[in-house]
């Protein structure tokens, strides 16, 4: 019988197993996927030549050196939509979860965002406040590390920053540009050590190799797997099953969580385990999964499901791109410029809705790329779209294509050349944007499997217009030509479909009126009192901040909650 | 030559003719087990891309006729020159071979490309394009390298050596030779970030930024 049972090893899972087992429980926790040490496992410093595919996205699709095993189709575990919805769900079945695939972003969500509601009557508001979650962001920040810089913004709150890196040339561009017309570019926050962490003895510095997402060796960036699961394995009262596709939750007469069932993919038998507490971090949709197909007499619904929320308020960031070329960058002296994995600038959002006039709530921050990267498979695509809009070398005009010398020539010329960004927003979270459970349809171990139900609201296409006309105006502002990513009405402006993103909350939201929410605001279950979801479920609404964060911060919560309430015998 | 004559010709069977009757048939290719020249490195991978990876270096898609006229092509698009090798130097024709079977979009408008360009050839000079001299292979490519300039009938010639350029780039600049030509200079652990050089932040104005 172990104190409690953890189903996932993500950034949620991970942060509750590490501070149960720190406080003396005895934890088991579950992983749908392998083991996966970045030490030992990563692809970083891999060349590109050393990739068949030189780093396609063929089996993985950020690249074939990426740390994320599955992605968005796993065989043998479909999912499926209704309604025409365009709902694209990625999954991550390995230690660390999908915390081998993020970009690092760890953005606080602010005193705004999680009085939305307050402030602008669109939304709920979350029943606890920004003051509430700061404790746990401070903790999570000198536990973890994160850089950044002081700015004193009210919605994009300080945190406790290592120091930020100096931006690459093309940020350089970018941060003129933009200033300019009144969009303020400030460092980026990444959870990256650019210093060592102070007390941490097991991670080192950062090498700035760009490589984040290949998973890092020497632990100078936050993964779940080694920040948080394999220290929590120094203790002896931590135990760790992978390969453990959860099931469901059992429950016994009075309702309560028993423990949990799962199939064991090595050895394809059914197991049972025992737990005094149950703790749900498979992902905001896999735990919304188990939850509706944890039928009993007690719970008919689904465990946790007497108000009929679970699956439902589901909501994923919007995000919309485009890039192209910055002239001032062709022939560019070489030099090393990975730098950190990913950007070291970013643009807050900067507008006051009313003020401004906007047609939409909330906003989005501009996340920016470019400079001389490694090579990968698509390097050098599209040169005839280039090579023949730009004067050459002696001035003169060349015609687009060719071939040979000449040609080779473009390609040197323009490495370094391309700079694009990104829009990452508040997408509001809709009692009718959801997933349930798909009557028809298992998955190869018997699962019933979820379906999507999912439609982007006129609120978020209009933000994406808004997004397409900033960046237009910061690529022009720097001199820089688009050459993709312009869209119009019909595509609504480039607007990708919801789940792309990878933001996707809200499926267990917390809240205090048990008739509207299915966890109270510790994240424990209305219902089931010992019960827990700490993944992405019980966020009410996403700011325009990346969630990882905050996921952190509620699970430390939850799990320094759960410790208290057994001292006090109450679960 | 025009389509008529030439459907004739083919009747004669010449060895030319024959090899062109092969590349349209799969079924009769050379699909002895080519030798895997690639490692398949294991480490934090998981068992199907490893298998998936072991079987397609182990396939082979492009006949004997097809990777000869691949490796001119794609030494034509990045020849040697004064600063590094050719695109066959760099190995571009086995990427391509790879690229194909694990990107399987790419097979039928590279094998139809390929056919497109032997076929043109035919009509022009009554030899496939790997026969034909080099001053008769750039006439040929001349008419099918120019988007902007493409004469009526060339269109399918063009789109096929836009993707022949696409992928010949992308196979040498990611390779040893082509990652040195274009001077990458990171993937290289240091101990410190200090920014652009300060030569580069002064020739763009950023110095006090």
């Amino acid at each position: 019988m172990y104190d409690a049972i953890v189903v996932g090893s993500g950034a949620g899972g991970g942060m509750a197993g590490y501070t149960l087992a720190n406080a003396g429980l005895k934890v088991l926790m579950l992983e749908a996927g392998p083991f996966y040490d970045p030490a030992k496992h990563s692809q970083q410093l891999f060349w590109p030549w050393q990739s068949p595919r030189r780093g396609a996205g063929s089996t993985r699709p950020f690249g074939d050196f990426d740390a994320a095993f599955g992605g968005w189709e796993i065989d043998g575990e479909p999912y499926t939509t209704k309604d025409g919805t365009e709902f694209d769900w990625f999954r991550s079945h390995m230690l660390g979860g999908r915390t081998n695939h993020w970009g690092r972003i760890s953005l606080r969500f602010g005193p705004k965002d999680f009085k939305g509601k307050s402030h602008d009557g669109e939304g709920d508001d979350w029943p606890i406040s920004y003051e509430d979650v700061k404790p746990y962001y401070d903790k999570i920040d000198q536990l973890l590390g994160v850089f950044g810089s002081k700015e004193g913004l009210e919605n994009d709150p300080d945190g406790i920053f290592l120091p930020a890196p100096k931006p690459r040339l093309h940020e350089h561009f970018i941060k003129k540009a933009a200033t300019k017309m009144g969009v303020p570019v400030i460092p980026s926050r990444l959870s990256i050590l650019t210093a060592a962490l102070p007390g941490n003895n097991d991670r080192k510095p950062c090498f700035y190799c760009a490589q984040c997402g290949r998973a890092c060796r020497i632990y100078g960036d936050f993964s779940s797997s080694s920040c948080l699961v394999i220290p929590a394995q120094k203790n002896n009262n931590f135990e760790l099953i992978c390969n453990a596709m959860v099931r469901e939750v059992l429950t016994n007469d009075e309702g309560l969580a028993t423990g949990v069932s799962f199939v064991n993919k090595e050895d394809g038998q059914e197991y049972q385990v025992s737990g005094k507490t149950v703790i749900l971090a498979a992902s905001a949709c896999s735990t919304a999964r188990i939850m509706l197909n944890s039928k009993s007499n007690q719970h008919p619904n689904g465990i946790g499901n007497s108000s009929g929320m679970v699956g439902k308020y589901l909501h994923d960031s919007t995000g919309k791109a485009l890039g192209g070329i910055l002239p001032a960058l062709m022939d560019r002296k070489r030099y090393n410029e990975d730098g950190v994995g990913g950007m070291h600038i970013y643009s807050p959002w900067w507008l006051d809705n009313k003020k401004a006039g906007l047609d939409f709530p909330r906003g989005y921050h501009i996340e920016y790329w470019g400079g001389m990267g490694m090579p990968a498979y698509g390097f050098g695509f599209g040169m005839q779209g280039l090579n023949g809009k730009y004067p050459t070398r002696d001035g003169s005009t060349k015609e687009a294509g060719g071939y040979g010398a000449s040609l080779k020539d473009d390609y040197r010329r323009f490495f370094g050349a391309s700079v694009g960004m990104a829009g990452r927003g508040t997408g509001l979270a809709r009692e009718t944007n959801l997933c349930e459970i798909d009557p028809n349809t298992v998955d190869q171990w018997g699962i019933p499997v979820l379906r999507f139900h999912y439609k982007w609201h006129d609120d978020e296409i209009k933000q994406a217009k808004h997004m397409q006309e900033t960046f237009q105006e910061v690529m022009h502002n720097m001199g820089a030509e688009i050459t993709w990513g312009i869209q119009g009405p019909e595509t609504n402006w480039g607007l990708e479909a919801p789940g792309r993103i990878i933001h996707e909350v809200g499926t267990t939201r917390m809240g205090d009126d048990p008739k509207r929410s299915v966890l109270n605001k510790w994240c424990q279950s209305h219902d089931v009192k010992n019960l827990f979801v700490t993944d992405g479920g019980p966020i009410v609404q996403q700011g325009d901040k990346n969630c990882t964060w905050t996921i952190l911060a509620l699970s430390m919560r939850t799990a320094e909650y759960i410790v208290e309430q057994k001292k006090q015998f109450n679960i | 030559m025009n389509r008529r004559k030439y459907i004739q010709f083919l009747g004669v069977g010449s060895i030319t003719t024959s090899v062109l009757w092969e590349s349209c048939q799969p079924d009769k290719q050379d699909t002895t087990a080519a030798e895997p020249a690639f490692e398949v490195l294991e480490a934090g991978r998981e068992a199907h891309e490893i298998e998936r990876d072991k079987r397609l270096l182990g396939e082979q898609f492009f006949n004997e006729h097809e990777m000869a006229t691949i490796a001119v092509l794609a030494d034509i698009i990045i020849p040697k020159d004064e600063k590094s090798g050719s695109a066959t130097e760099a190995g571009v024709p086995d990427f391509i071979e790879f690229i194909v079977k694990d990107i399987p979009h790419h097979q039928v408008p590279m094998r139809g490309g390929l056919r497109w360009l032997d076929l043109e050839s035919m009509n022009r000079f009554e030899k496939a394009f790997v026969d034909c001299s080099q001053t008769q292979q750039l006439e040929m490519v001349d008419d099918i390298a120019y988007p902007n300039k493409v004469k009526p009938g060339m269109e399918q010639g063009v789109a096929f050596f836009n993707r022949m350029r696409d992928l010949t780039a992308t196979g040498f600049f990611t390779s040893e030779i082509g990652i040195q030509d274009i001077e990458y200079k990171g993937n290289s652990p240091v101990t410190t970030w200090e920014g652009p050089p300060a030569d580069v932040l002064a020739q763009f104005g950023f110095q006090d930024s």
